[in-house]
């Protein structure tokens, strides 16, 4: 499959990104701000992903409702998300209804009303959506987590936001963000699909001129480096089972180290995807920790991850444990194995793997037009879109020496966070 | 350059039927580096023994673990070191697998495919690792509102019917499960005879049949104990209506499910009650329910409904997560919109609506190879033929706001509805 693009700027500097695919009569249209929770600041938390909640309420065009109910009507799917470092809304249509999400996200791009009562009766529903959340061992883990693995950077914080915060934040204090962030200088819409690229930009200049350039947020925000020593985050809550999580800071989606990390990764715990659509995946049982954690039966199951982030993140092995062992016992033979491959005990054929799967991940993940649209934007909120071309061949450049390196550098066991879920003493072994 | 992704129809997929029985279904996309394969055959859950509740999905954990010529390392990495995957499940009636490769592994899979369904070994060490798996699996659900309270809701609507038990078993029935049970329910069931499976990607259909006849055409058909569909009980609606509630301390939110039985997927109310359903809690944001839920009362980020119809019959349920104190006020808003459901013929615009919605997704549905996969093997199981995605739009625009009012009336009584919780009441209860 061609991986060509263009790529231009209006003249209210939206950034445009084209892929024409015509493998299926389908276009799947993106805009992408460069706002996230790391745009926050505590006592606002949360409030990117309000914002985002907000773009669906309506504006004077198009009002509250009416917006789900075109888009169904034509064929479509759509949806938004917030992350770390950016806030996406895509559409994906059959390609003769591709004019309806064109004009909506040109017209919400700066008309969006934030009327009080919606304001209010979101701030209901995204306390739901918290609580259900909290409702995940996983998340109040996690939440604990990212606290004690960053001093000061908002990534601190839940995308979802403090509780505390989301009680107190204000219809002004959402639309004021709107304002700063939604400008088109600090976006960039991605196409893929079944058009004519110069047809399509004819067609989005016009329907995005009328959006006026604004001044594009400058935002400076210091980077963590490595968590400064080992620290250790435990919970209790009801239940049978017990959750291991260890975290490391990672590089950052733009820093080179990250395809050793990412070949790490697969030959550690096994490959992670990062398609957000259509992505197929691939079991661990061959990976490292497979057969000391699982085959001993000293854990349930196991996975890693790493994200591609502006800055530097956290890489995560997450532990589901047997009920007989103690998750010290799991922290041990990562070590074990970690202290391998820091040694350079790593084959050739494992590299080899590891490469295999990315293409193999890529492959699954290119049979759909919203994955392909999806990886042009989320690529260029930290780098640029090179980075997905050149996946592949920078994971086929890396040796083993890298591999150790990157095990060494960031994978330190005085470095990290390690995170414990466990149930109340005293609760049965069965449900 | 050629759209390629033309409905598929009889003349472009090849259906063919080796001497065992096996049924072939594939279709080609050229332009996909890689291939899915995905099939069934007959079985499942709805055969597991009262005291083995459970055994359809561990026998489908322990296939993977060991054959007569291949172990569970050397399955694995004849999977993983390709980038592939390979996993098998069971539902009420079959046994499911499902894979996928780039496509020059194809080869590879198909016979790992063939010897993990004709040969496997069941080795001890790994049934004991499934049992824990299973078990923790169990534990983490008991934990899970939204799956608890879905749970709940199926036993109170089903009762002693097949559909009520639960699929993975109890902890008791898990514990119970032998080699020697793996070995016998194997040997009972997995036959070739009714078998289907389905290749779509970058493979040219015979290509795939041929490799289909290499792998496939020596495991020879034999007796097979499978009882037919009419055999079983059709779902029948609760007498009267019930309330169910799971409570699972510190839980933040509360999970609901309310509604009552569907139709089966032959009958002629599939389709009104599908589009009705879309009306109620899925157009849009949710449909009605959403936005009388979620989007006026500001009560759940979720809230919408499903209707899930099996070959028996099925459910039909509105789901919402609450909080607690919200609970009784949900139930009026959703046992509200029901009543207007099933008493007004939806509007004009509503049913004109839900079918541009269903004809309009139709490409996006089909656009990958999991997606084609996966219509294939439904126009094979329900006998659709195989130009039904074809006849398609006609299906959906014949559709008639009567049939739809008189679909709901026969299955949602909103005096008589099924209704279970699960989350902290915190003494509301």
């Amino acid at each position: 499959m061609s991986d060509e693009i263009v790529q231009t700027q209006l003249e209210n500097g939206l950034t445009v990104l084209l892929k024409e695919i015509h493998s299926a009569p389908i276009i799947s249209h993106w805009i992408w701000y460069r706002v996230g929770s790391r745009n926050e600041v505590p006592g606002k938390t949360g409030i990117s992903h309000w914002v985002e909640h907000m773009q669906f309420k309506g504006t004077a065009k198009y009002p509250a409702g009416v917006l789900d109910q075109a888009i169904s009507r034509g064929g479509g799917i759509w949806n938004a998300f917030t992350y770390l470092d950016w806030t996406a809304f895509f559409s994906t249509m059959p390609k003769d209804n591709i004019a309806l999400p064109i004009d909506l996200e040109a017209d919400r791009m700066q008309n969006s009303l934030f009327l009080p009562e919606e304001v209010e009766s979101e701030r209901t529903v995204i306390l739901s959506e918290r609580e259900g959340s909290e409702n995940e061992p996983l998340f109040r883990l996690n939440e604990a987590i990212d606290k004690a693995a960053f001093d000061r950077h908002p990534y601190r914080f839940e995308i979802i936001g403090e509780k505390s915060d989301l009680l107190t934040l204000t219809r002004d204090d959402l639309y004021t963000h709107y304002r700063h962030f939604y400008a088109p200088g600090n976006a960039v819409l991605t196409m893929a699909g079944d058009f004519d690229t110069n047809d399509m930009l004819d067609r989005l200049t016009a329907a995005y001129q009328s959006v006026s350039a604004r001044p594009v947020p400058t935002v400076t925000i210091q980077p963590e480096k490595a968590i400064p020593e080992e620290r250790h985050v435990e919970l209790s809550g009801p239940g049978d089972t017990t959750y291991l999580r260890i975290v490391w800071r990672a590089p950052a989606g733009r820093d080179p180290d990250i395809f050793p990390l990412a070949v790490l990764d697969s030959i550690l715990t096994g490959p992670s995807s990062l398609n957000m659509f259509g992505s197929g995946s691939i079991s661990n049982k061959t990976s490292r920790l497979y057969q000391p954690l699982v085959d001993q039966q000293v854990a349930i199951a196991f996975s890693g991850d790493y994200n591609a982030t502006i800055d530097p993140y956290l890489y995560t092995i997450t532990v589901i444990m047997h009920p007989d062992h103690d998750p010290q016992e799991a922290v041990r033979i990562i070590d074990e194995e970690i202290s391998r491959i820091q040694s350079g005990d790593i084959s050739e054929q494992e590299l080899k793997k590891a490469v295999k799967q990315a293409r193999a991940l890529f492959a699954y993940g290119s049979e759909n037009i919203t994955n392909q649209a999806y990886w042009m934007g989320y690529t260029e909120m930290f780098a640029s879109y090179s980075w997905f071309t050149e996946f592949v061949p920078s994971l086929n450049r890396v040796t083993v020496s890298d591999v150790a390196e990157t095990a060494s550098t960031y994978l330190n066991s005085a470095h990290r966070v390690i995170g414990i879920y466990r149930p109340y003493p005293g609760e049965s072994e069965e449900s | 350059m050629r759209n390629i992704q033309s409905i598929p129809g009889s003349d472009d997929i090849l259906r063919t039927v080796l001497p065992n029985q096996i049924v072939l279904l594939a279709r080609e996309n050229s332009l996909s580096p890689s291939v899915v394969i995905s099939g069934y055959l007959p079985g499942g859950s709805v055969l597991d023994p009262v005291d083995r509740s459970g055994l359809a999905i561990f026998l489908s954990l322990a296939l993977m673990r060991g054959t007569e010529t291949n172990s569970f390392e050397q399955i694995f990495r004849k999977l993983e070191d390709n980038g592939a995957s390979l996993g098998f499940n069971a539902g009420f009636h079959s046994f499911s697998f499902a894979g996928q490769s780039l496509a020059e592994d194809l080869p590879t899979m198909l016979d790992l495919l063939s010897d993990i369904l004709r040969s496997p070994i069941f080795p001890e060490n790994h049934l004991t690792q499934i049992r824990d798996q299973i078990l923790t699996t169990l534990a983490i659900r008991s934990q899970d509102t939204a799956e608890m309270a879905s749970i709940a809701f199926d036993q109170a609507l089903f009762g002693s019917h097949p559909y009520g038990r639960d699929k993975l078993g109890t902890p008791e029935s898990v514990q119970s499960v032998t080699r020697s049970d793996l070995i016998r329910h194997h040997a009972q069931y997995f036959k070739p005879q009714g078998m289907v499976i389905s290749i779509v990607g970058g493979i040219e259909p015979e290509k795939a049949a041929d490799l289909v006849r290499k792998y496939f055409t020596d495991w020879e058909a034999g007796p097979q104990a499978i009882p037919n569909l009419p055999d079983f009980p059709k779902v029948t609606k609760p007498e009267k209506g019930s309330a169910t509630h799971i409570e699972i301390p510190e839980k933040s939110q509360l999970d609901l499910v309310i509604g009552s039985i569907a139709p089966e997927r032959k009958s002629p109310q599939y389709q009104p009650a599908r589009l009705g359903n879309c009306i109620l809690g899925e157009f849009g944001m949710m449909g009605r329910i959403g936005r009388v839920v979620r989007d006026e009362n500001g009560l759940a980020y979720y809230a919408g409904s499903d209707v899930n119809c099996l070959p028996l019959g099925g459910s039909w349920e509105i789901s919402a997560g609450i909080n607690p104190e919200n609970l009784d006020r949900t139930i009026d808003l959703i046992r509200s919109e029901i009543r207007k459901f099933v008493s007004t013929p939806v509007e004009p615009n509503e049913l004109s609506d839900v079918q541009s919605y269903y004809l309009g997704r139709m490409p996006l549905q089909l656009e990958s190879n999991t997606g084609i996969a996966n219509e294939l093997l439904s126009i094979e199981r329900y006998q659709l033929g195989l130009d039904y995605l074809r006849q398609y739009s006609d299906i959906i625009r014949a559709v008639t706001r009567e049939q739809i009012l008189e679909t709901a009336a026969t299955y949602l009584d909103p005096d008589r509805l099924t209704l279970a919780t699960a989350g902290t009441l915190r003494g509301k209860a």
